[in-house]
């Protein structure tokens, strides 16, 4: 029997961190984190800035080696990968910088096709595959424009595009909202959601908004008769289960959990209280 | 860390990259476009202030010397001096030195922007390695034209040394060609080649390690761009004394 229960595949985790320190020069960034993000979950990392939250993508990457620990993408240990070895994992993983981090030399349709240039595809297969990503984040119209033409939340999306171009088994979010205007900031969100429930991708979302969190973790996207994505509130008969919140303080997980047991928690830690709440 | 220190780690640093960026050339892709992109940008743009400063190079020498080659009556030989002084010494150095400012500059000035901007890190994460997407191409490019710019520059300031001599000396055509052709030997030719291939990889690999070592924001772009154009600089100065014996050695130019 070959055949993988979907059941089992999805408690297979797509990233596991395993005891993992990392200093700069002399400062300690990560202090022994250990944590897992099973296939189709998002795991939501919140903190205060500097706290290590894009260190730990930048870990995913393979972009930074950490001091001790190890990192495994798919069940494979990547931790001593060099450089050549991890362009191979790489091309699994998909990343939403920031600022978009787009090239500012290409075209939007230049950026988004970027990894299927250097994989050497013709160009009706590329065209294809971009309109199709733009299409999904709903971009097609600036297709010719450049990076430096586009507004904060167009880069975001271009951002988006790009990264999910030969469908990633994983993406990540580095604050993919900051800075953004909150109808903005729930289009980013939806495009999450539906990754996550309609792709079945594996994310993290590195984020400090709670409205973000509010998204992410209370609502879900099916598609309706009509054959339209729609989104809707868990409730008393659905709960989600593949969404999980994870707080960093110092380089140490204080929290990890759903996100009704962040409301919990918050009752009782004051930092949490404080992080939640402003106060 | 000491100074000493930090300057022994910076040169090792800068030797594993360019030795990386032609290490991993072995593999594909290779970028052949990029290469070409970048000659046209290093060489065919660069040409025009080459040829300036080639030119008005080759004519200040005369104009420095003549009257002195007069004294000793060998006014005759001007052409002769003006190819020794640029083959030798200020066609590469002055090339190495102007495309250090100019490209120098612009290579450490676009890769520290993309790494401040994550750009480079995008890069990677799309599976892209920087090394042999920028770093080799420039490298490369850097390699092909500084050579080609140094002939350039040689000519265009014998052009130059030539209608100072005759217009502002009445110094006979003929003559100065002559002394000029008698100048350009084997072993000039092989110096005046030898020498911009080392600046080339110097100002290449000096320029790429600083782009791609910036932090700080904008503002580490611009010290990085100051430092990689200055680095370079005084590198080529010190290198050239040491080329120079080096190919005096090899050569056994005894002048």
């Amino acid at each position: 029997m070959s055949q993988v229960n979907p059941f089992e595949e999805r408690m297979f985790p797509a990233i596991e961190f395993r005891d993992v320190y990392l200093y700069y020069d002399d400062k300690k960034v990560l202090d022994g984190i250990s944590f897992t993000v099973r296939k189709g979950e998002t795991k939501i990392i919140l903190g205060r800035s500097g706290g290590g939250k894009s260190t730990i993508i930048k870990l995913v990457l393979g972009l930074i080696k950490p001091d001790s620990g190890r990192i495994l993408i798919d069940g494979e240990d990547i931790t001593d990968y060099t450089e050549p070895e991890m362009m191979r994992v790489r091309q699994k993983i998909g990343m939403v910088f920031q600022e978009g981090a787009l090239f500012d030399s290409l075209s939007v349709y230049d950026n988004v096709a970027y990894k299927l240039h250097e994989q050497g595809l013709p160009e009706e297969i590329v065209e294809e595959e971009v309109r199709k990503m733009l299409r999904f984040v709903d971009l097609e119209d600036a297709i010719d424009k450049m990076p430096s033409q586009l507004s904060g939340g167009m880069r975001r999306r271009v951002g988006i595009a790009r990264a999910l171009v030969g469908h990633p088994e994983i993406v990540l979010f580095d604050e993919p909202t900051a800075g953004l205007d909150p109808p903005t900031a729930r289009t980013i969100c939806e495009l999450v959601v539906k990754l996550r429930d309609l792709e079945n991708v594996s994310s993290i979302f590195v984020t400090h908004e709670m409205q973000n969190i509010e998204y992410l973790s209370s609502e879900y996207a099916v598609i309706n008769e009509k054959g339209e994505v729609v989104f809707e509130k868990e409730g008393e008969k659905l709960c989600l289960i593949n969404t999980e919140i994870m707080i960093l303080r110092e380089g140490k997980i204080i929290f990890s959990g759903k996100d009704e047991q962040l409301k919990k928690a918050a009752t009782t830690d004051p930092y949490i209280r404080r992080f939640l709440h402003g106060r | 860390m000491s100074f000493l220190q930090q300057g022994l780690y910076e040169l090792q640093e800068l030797t594993l990259l360019t030795f990386r960026a032609f290490y991993r050339l072995r593999k594909k892709p290779r970028y052949f476009r990029e290469v070409i992109q970048q000659i046209d940008i290093i060489g065919v743009g660069s040409t025009p202030i080459i040829l300036l400063t080639g030119f008005f190079t080759g004519a200040v020498l005369v104009l420095q010397s003549f009257q002195i080659l007069a004294y000793y009556g060998a006014q005759s030989q001007v052409g002769r001096m003006v190819t020794f002084s640029l083959f030798r010494e200020l066609g590469p150095v002055l090339a190495g030195l102007m495309v250090a400012g100019r490209i120098g500059s612009a290579i450490t000035a676009e890769l520290g922007s993309m790494v401040v901007s994550q750009q480079i890190d995008a890069m990677r994460a799309l599976g892209t390695d920087p090394v042999k997407k920028l770093v080799a191409p420039r490298i490369i490019a850097l390699l092909v034209a500084l050579p080609l710019l140094t002939v350039v520059a040689n000519v265009s300031g014998i052009i130059g040394g030539g209608i100072t001599s005759k217009y502002i000396f009445n110094l006979d055509t003929t003559v100065f060609i002559s002394s000029v052709l008698d100048a350009i030997t084997t072993k000039n030719i092989i110096v005046t080649l030898v020498k911009p291939f080392f600046f080339g990889l110097i100002i290449g690999s000096v320029a790429c390690y600083k782009g791609l070592g910036t932090t700080g924001g904008t503002v580490g772009v611009g010290i990085s761009t100051t430092r990689s154009v200055v680095l370079s600089s005084i590198v080529i100065i010190i290198a050239d004394f040491f080329l120079t014996r080096a190919l005096q050695n090899i050569l056994g130019i005894d002048f």
